[in-house]
């Protein structure tokens, strides 16, 4: 919440009805740019790689798309404040003796941090690699945990 | 790619497909980004596709149309809040025109790491072959 009012980010998402008029708007708005800047605006950061942030009630989970990438190509550091993933997308060469029809896949070094609003716990947290997709799963810190008030 | 060991990853946001055909599900459909290329004895095709399952991904070739379709299920739980949103999740869908003539049985594919490798060997007759010039 804090990142979305002090950066005002894209906000997309299929989640309710409102954001998807808020996609559509966005949309509209994107093709008026396009029309008078003649370019497309880079989404939020534009640091690859593309990342989503969510959070419940104990955790935060930090979500990007990383396909082709094996773990140990990954660095991924925490300190209390945020996240940094780091590393090298490798796209081995295919022989001497191809042709290349079409070439989108891109290889590269990349590394992206991530500023957290809340203080996190370190010592917990678990980062997993499935299909292409890299979830880090980081707990708040006690002090940061919403609590429940009784009244008395 | 000798440039690489120095290149950064250039962003590239996802491209969503202007429309492929009416959609029967909600959500959104985006275009992966591939790399094909081609020897003297097959078609090579290397998709990125985050994930896509094996079971959730659909490849089809028929009448030298070879369609890929992967299904992405949400990975987010319920009752998580977004803080930042940078990417959307969403099925995959690309169709090639193949131009040579594929041996479809032999077709193979590969997936790995959000990953697919289709390896596409040529029949007989599309595969080049070096004619004697006799004297």
């Amino acid at each position: 919440m804090f990142y979305r009012r002090l950066f005002d980010f894209p906000t997309r998402g299929l989640r309710s009805p409102l954001n998807e008029l808020a996609r559509l708007q966005q949309q509209m708005d994107k093709w008026q740019g396009a029309l008078s800047e003649g370019a497309f605006p880079i989404p939020a950061a534009g640091v690859f790689p593309l990342t989503n942030v969510t959070e419940d009630k104990d955790n935060y989970y930090v979500r990007a798309e990383l396909p082709g990438i094996n773990s140990d190509e990954l660095d991924i550091q925490v300190t209390v404040k945020g996240i940094s993933i780091s590393g090298e997308r490798k796209i081995p060469v295919e022989g001497n003796n191809v042709k290349y029809h079409r070439r989108e896949r891109e290889a590269g070094k990349f590394s992206r941090t991530i500023n957290l609003p809340e203080d996190v716990d370190v010592n917990k947290v678990d980062a997993s690699l499935n299909n292409g997709i890299l979830t880090v799963t980081i707990p708040k810190a006690e002090i940061a945990k919403p609590r429940q008030i009784s009244i008395k | 790619m000798t440039d690489s060991e120095t290149k950064e990853i250039q962003v590239k946001p996802k491209q969503e497909v202007a429309a492929p055909a009416e959609q029967t599900k909600p959500g959104m459909v985006f275009t992966p980004s591939v790399d094909i290329f081609e020897t003297d004895r097959e078609l090579t095709l290397l998709a990125d596709l985050p994930g896509v399952t094996a079971e959730s991904l659909t490849i089809d070739l028929r009448e030298n149309t070879l369609t890929l379709t992967g299904e992405v299920e949400p990975f987010e739980k319920a009752n998580e809040e977004d803080i930042l949103i940078e990417y959307e999740i969403g099925k995959y869908y690309r169709q090639f025109s193949l131009s040579s003539l594929i041996d479809q049985s032999q077709i193979d594919a590969k997936l790995t790491d959000g990953v697919l490798r289709l390896t596409l060997p040529k029949v007989a007759e599309a595969k080049p072959r070096k004619i004697e010039v006799r004297t």
